[in-house]
């Protein structure tokens, strides 16, 4: 069986733009192209007018006011200009000096959040990388234990992007407030799916981001809380002092015209996307976890996104796997393409063996997934799944009764 | 990454895919050579049984692999090149063969020089069961099979 077209389950990694966005965004091209800073003409004040707009949008998806709201160009730059930004305005010593404060987060986070922590503690920041639990989720009391009294920064992310494991925010956000530390969370999966109130779940910074929201790449924003307490950033970027200083560059008019939409139709379609999503989370779950032996979903069972399966196959190899589903675009958990063949971090730091690391696949469904592209994915990789166990020595000692783990095996 | 022709044909039609029986069974056959070789954490595991007549020609081969498409295409094809070749002749086989029939990208080219020590190992495996290795207590040591605790 070999389709035309790919059935697309890697919406975690980005979605297609809703055509609502996409013609929301065309007259910003061409008739309304103006620079948002040009103050003295229809074309400035047409862009402008069309950014305040999207910021009210943004800003109803999280609860938020327009104005704590910051564009981006996506979940990368807010992540790293919260983190360096809060670093750098709260720092208890000065540039140059050791001692500059602690940062606590996880072990399974983005790189665009464990990247821009390990460059400040080259720079004199000292910062706790909590192990997560098998079940992948962080609470409050992880978070507790971590902290120091020299904690200035706690960066948790919302939901994980490879398990879509669900972290306890607003526990987190109500320590955090107590303990006067800034809380930032990486809300990429989250937001525009789930529903979000900063204001109650007690959030200083949270980043979030077009394209995984049915919008367009290139764009997304921050949002910095105003009051209680009012929160400071050193600017990463400077210049023309757009984006209350804090994001200086002409802004992507489109593209926040797209993000906004795309906030937009998130929040009124909150619901229905939900109920249309979680089904088929499940079927797919349960039917593969009923036909294949040593078939584990990663993650906690319930507290879960309900569009992401990360699940490991035992005694196949990811890559080959995704090679018996080429008719499927998924994402796995080895990374034999690449040159360090190393398995998912984010697997390992759950403890999950490099074996079943190496065997796993994340499938991740959207607005426009169908219950017939499931149930193809669900016949693909069970006969992938057999097909390379047929050719796998591991199998054959797992049936032989040879515990894997006991093995000493020459590896290279 | 877009996958070789070839690579992609040995994924879905694998050359002599098996084994000659249980791991016990054919532990104890002093005909045939088996090779193990990589590991799971690793990604690759790769398992090559070779039977061998007296004279030493490969009679007959089989292969098990956990890896990724490349490396079930590199075994499924050693497979192919050792069967009716003289175990000398065998040893001979080099990776850098392999890399080029399946057009492999550099970063798969361990798969290649996985294939190619799966073969050594099963042709020690043989030599040291069947008596023909001058060195066979030595070559025990160094033999690449995965054994139990």
């Amino acid at each position: 069986m070999h389709l035309k077209q790919q059935i697309y389950l890697d919406n975690a990694a980005t979605t297609p733009c809703d055509p609502r966005v996409v013609e929301a965004m065309l007259p910003y091209f061409t008739e309304k192209f103006g620079n948002a800073g040009s103050r003295n003409h229809r074309f400035g004040w047409d862009a402008e007018d069309a950014i305040e707009l999207a910021r009210e949008q943004a800003a109803s998806v999280i609860g938020a006011n327009a104005k704590e709201v910051i564009f981006t160009s996506g979940s990368t730059e807010s992540n790293n200009l919260a983190i360096k930004g809060a670093a750098e305005m709260y720092a208890r010593a000065p540039k140059g000096q050791t001692g500059r404060g602690h940062i606590v987060t996880v072990a399974h986070e983005h790189k665009a959040v464990i990247d821009p922590v390990r460059r400040l503690m080259r720079e004199g920041f000292d910062a706790t990388f909590i192990a997560p639990p098998a079940d992948g989720v962080i609470t409050a009391d992880h978070v507790r234990e971590a902290m120091r009294p020299d904690t200035i920064l706690v960066s948790v992310m919302w939901a994980n992007n490879e398990l879509g494991t669900i972290n306890e925010v607003p526990q987190i956000g109500r320590l955090c407030h107590e303990r006067e530390a800034i809380f930032h969370t990486d809300a990429t999966q989250w937001v525009g799916k789930m529903p979000t109130a900063v204001e109650t779940d007690c959030i200083d910074l949270l980043s979030w981001s077009g394209h995984k929201i049915y919008g367009p790449k290139g764009v997304g924003a921050l949002y910095v809380r105003r009051r209680k307490p009012r929160v400071r950033l050193e600017s990463l970027v400077d210049g023309g002092g757009q984006e209350r200083g804090m994001r200086s560059g002409t802004q992507n008019v489109t593209g926040i015209v797209g993000f906004g939409k795309a906030c937009e139709i998130g929040l009124a379609e909150m619901d229905k996307d939900r109920a249309h999503l979680q089904p088929l989370r499940d079927r797919l779950e349960r039917e593969l976890t009923s036909r294949l032996e040593v078939c584990q979903v990663n993650g906690h069972p319930t507290k879960r996104l309900p569009n992401i399966s990360n699940i490991s196959f035992g005694f196949v190899e990811g890559e080959s796997l995704m090679m018996g589903v080429r008719d499927i675009a998924c994402s796995s958990g080895s990374a034999c393409t690449s040159a360090s063949l190393e398995p998912s971090y984010v697997l390992k730091s759950l403890g999950i063996g490099d074996d079943l690391a190496h065997s796993s696949l994340r499938l991740s469904f959207g607005r426009w997934t169908t219950t017939a592209d499931v149930d193809t994915a669900i016949e693909l990789i069970d006969r992938a799944v057999k097909h390379l166990r047929s050719m796998s020595p591991l199998f054959d000692l797992h049936k032989e009764g040879v515990d894997l783990s006991k093995i000493v095996w020459q590896s290279h | 990454m877009a996958y070789s022709e070839k690579v992609v044909d040995h994924y879905e039609k694998p050359r002599n895919v098996g084994s000659f029986g249980t791991s016990k069974e054919v532990a104890a056959r002093k005909d045939i050579g088996v090779g193990i070789v990589g590991a799971p954490e690793c990604g690759d595991v790769m398992q090559l049984q070779i039977r061998v007549s007296d004279a030493g020609v490969i009679e007959d081969a089989k292969f098990k692999c956990f890896g990724c498409g490349s490396a079930i295409a590199s075994s499924s094809l050693a497979t192919e090149w050792i069967k009716g070749k003289k175990v000398d002749e065998a040893l001979t086989i080099r990776n850098t063969q392999i890399v080029e029939e399946l057009s492999l990208p550099p970063v798969k080219i361990h798969c290649s020089v996985l294939a190619e020590d799966s073969i050594r190992s099963a042709i020690e495996d043989w030599k040291r069961k069947s008596g023909k290795s001058a060195e066979s207590a030595a070559a025990q040591s160094t033999t690449a099979t995965a054994a139990a605790h």
